[in-house]
């Protein structure tokens, strides 16, 4: 046993001082590697967490949403609707909703406005004039508690409130560009007469009613259009499934530039290379320990390449809020949300993450030395 | 011990590793500190009656993309492309598109 | 020592180039003593070389080495043999470029897996008898011709080996550096190692520390001194 480790760490010791001999060539291709490692840990850790925060907050959205359509496209609840909806058995609360959008010329920004529920608790009630908003849109417009903001509505009025309260920055990735105001308000400043709603939200007791209620919300009113809660829940989990999107079909074509590249790097053996091995087996070595030694060199830089990039993309995905790929994310938007996201680290991703780049690379370094070490140990002496 | 190069590769990777375990026991203790920001959430979520996350704010379909409108531009073909960047992250709801066919085959009158 | 019986060997067997480089020889090497292969170009010196040192093995007939056939041994175990008994020192020296003088030195030595303390001692203790102490951590390309020889020799003997075979070991040497390496060839000689080189340098095979002059010519012995 003692042997084999003295063995292998004199391996090890010639295969790094081979590679120290490139030390430019060789740094600089660990730094592509644990870059790539970076960007795809990165990519991985962030949608899995997003998904999981999804999953967690939205868990108590209402059951079930239902919107109207007209021609085609979702329009106000008219007055009446909510009484039609009273009669189907398993809904057990019914509440007419009011929000909007809102474009704010001043900055470019679009806000959701939102008046919370009569039923909702004294907490989030807002008083006729005043408003509670988002912290992205506070930062946008530089707003704080107590400072008055007016906005012109679509009909061409000014209205002036009075900011009440900021919403936690915690909140941020669910309310940044929320406007709270009292129903009154909301009605005033988007000319929505009473009785009318944008859309109704409805609470079903039993979970396993749900589906039932839909199809029949379905043929008793031909116009509606039910929105799922656990549907909503399945998209977000497809939609940040961490094999979409487009960050990953651009990291793809680095990837392959990088696999082109390595397999280039780890298999192309040059003349010079060959001559070592042919010298190498001359003075006694087999063809297993050049395997093996080629074998380390494979294992050390795949296996820092991944440790390296992966604890790089925990700091920047958990301790520097993904601020990288925050331009992706952000888009054309002016409000992005700062938001920290709760560490989620499934370890079976960590496990095929390490898989796909460690694995790889490892076998593109071996495998084309087996044709060069299994050459006479005589070629030296005859070439 | 640091005279050799294969020590000092040990060192460096189990330096690394110790780094690698340590991301998973700060995932754990961050997430306890998590937890009541988590639940403020969950509870403002309750109380508002919020259905989505706020992280595209530049269209009404990605702010809100569970109560879009399915015929909105490029929404109708589920690989319509997008001209928001965001749009090309987040694909129209699949789930919600196939529910709503479903509710469109159950109309009786002919098309 | 080693013997040798009626040693053929063929390239290119059963193609249209088939070319036999020995044919037929049979010669024993005397233990502790300094044997020379000497002939032209193509006369087969360097093929018998590899097939004594266990780098190639023969198209027909057998090698002894201490009453023990080596012919029939399985590759693995022909490795085995050929690291502990024989050391090389090749023509082109064939040192590895980048690397320094004591790493070339220790590298036949790694596959052993024997303590590394008391293996860079020992190739520091052959680098400092070859008067190489001063160069042990240069590159080997940084080196002179001589001290690169050096160091080749010190590879060599690394392994503690009985059989030290050198091909062509004052080719690309001048004078005074042949005379230098005849010196060092008469002190392994007194540590009582056996020694088999080629050579078509009058220089060495004139040489007092040869024992003994083996002419080849056309893949068979001509006549011995």
């Amino acid at each position: 046993m003692k042997t084999w480790i003295e063995k292998q760490k004199a391996l090890i010791d010639f295969t790094l001082s081979s590679l120290a001999r490139r030390k430019v060539k060789n740094l600089g291709m660990l730094l592509v590697y644990t870059l790539i490692v970076f960007l795809l840990a990165s990519v991985m850790l962030f949608t899995h967490a997003l998904r999981r925060e999804a999953a967690e907050v939205l868990k108590n959205s209402p059951e079930v949403i239902v919107q109207r359509m007209v021609a085609g496209r979702h329009d106000l609840i008219p007055p009446g609707y909510l009484e039609k909806l009273g009669r189907i058995r398993g809904v057990q609360k019914k509440e007419g909703r009011l929000w909007g959008y809102y474009y704010d010329g001043v900055v470019k920004a679009n806000y959701t406005l939102m008046a919370p529920s009569a039923e909702a608790p004294a907490a989030q009630k807002v008083a006729d004039g005043k408003i509670v908003i988002g912290a992205a849109m506070a930062r946008a417009r530089g707003l704080a508690t107590g400072n008055l903001i007016s906005f012109r509505s679509y009909s061409g009025r000014l209205f002036s409130f009075t900011v009440a309260d900021v919403l936690p920055h915690a909140a941020e990735l669910i309310s940044a560009d929320l406007i709270l105001m009292s129903e009154a308000d909301y009605r005033a400043f988007f000319d929505i007469p009473a009785g009318y709603y944008t859309d109704i939200a409805l609470s079903v007791a039993n979970p396993q009613e749900v589906r039932n209620i839909a199809a029949k919300l379905a043929e008793a009113l031909p116009d509606s259009r039910p929105i799922l809660r656990d549907e909503v829940l399945r998209t977000y989990e497809s939609i940040f499934n961490w094999r979409e999107g487009i960050v990953l079909v651009l990291l793809a074509g680095s990837i392959f530039a990088f696999a082109i590249f390595a397999w280039e790097k780890a298999s192309g053996l040059s003349a010079e290379e060959k001559r070592e091995i042919g010298i190498l087996k001359a003075i006694g070595w087999e063809t297993g320990d050049v395997i093996k030694m080629k074998f380390w060199e494979g294992a050390l830089i795949s296996l820092t390449a991944f440790l390296l990039g992966y604890v790089a993309a925990y700091v920047h995905v958990f301790r520097f809020s993904s601020m990288l790929f925050e331009p992706v994310l952000k888009g054309w938007a002016v409000l992005y949300p700062r938001f920290e996201l709760t560490p989620v680290v499934d370890g079976f991703q960590v496990a095929t993450l390490f898989f796909f780049t460690v694995f790889p690379y490892t076998v593109a370094t071996i495998v084309p030395i087996w044709r060069a070490a299994i050459t006479d140990p005589d070629a030296v002496m005859r070439g | 011990m640091l005279s050799r190069n294969s020590h000092r590769a040990f060192v460096f990777l189990v330096v690394s590793l110790a780094l690698f375990l340590l991301t998973f026991a700060d995932a754990s203790s961050h997430r306890a500190e998590r937890d009541a920001a988590l639940e403020s959430n969950a509870r403002l979520v309750a109380q508002l009656g919020l259905t989505d996350l706020c992280l595209f704010t530049e269209a009404r379909y990605t702010r809100h993309p569970s109560q879009a409108d399915l015929h909105s531009a490029f929404q109708d073909h589920p690989t319509g492309l997008e001209h928001f960047p965001s749009g090309a992250l987040l694909p129209p709801p699949r789930a919600l598109a196939a529910s709503y066919e479903n509710l469109d085959r159950k109309t009786k009158s002919a098309d | 020592m080693i013997k040798l019986t009626n040693i053929r060997k063929a390239y290119n067997q059963g193609r249209d180039n088939e070319f036999w480089a020995l044919n037929g020889i049979d010669l024993n090497i005397e233990p502790r003593r300094v044997t020379a292969l000497c002939g032209p170009s193509g006369s087969g010196k360097s093929t018998l070389l590899t097939i004594v040192g266990c780098l190639a093995r023969p198209t027909s007939g057998r090698v002894h080495l201490k009453e023990r056939d080596l012919s029939g041994l399985p590759e693995r175990f022909l490795t085995d043999v050929r690291r502990s008994t024989f050391g090389f020192i090749f023509q082109q020296f064939n040192l590895i470029k980048g690397l320094t003088a004591r790493d070339n030195v220790m590298l036949p030595a790694y596959p052993l897996g024997g303590d590394w303390r008391a293996l860079h001692a020992r190739a520091e203790g052959l680098l400092d008898t070859l008067r190489l102490g001063h160069r042990l951590s240069s590159r080997v390309e940084w080196l002179s011709g001589g001290e690169q020889q050096r160091v080749a020799i010190a590879r060599a003997l690394i392994n503690d080996p009985e059989v030290v075979i050198a091909d062509e070991p004052t080719a690309n040497l001048d004078t005074a550096l042949s005379r230098e390496f005849l010196t060092i060839l008469e002190n392994l000689k007194q540590q009582g190692k056996t020694i088999l080189l080629t050579s078509h340098d009058p220089l060495v095979i004139e040489s007092s520390v040869v024992d003994t002059v083996v002419t080849l010519r056309d893949g068979r012995l001509v006549e011995g001194k």
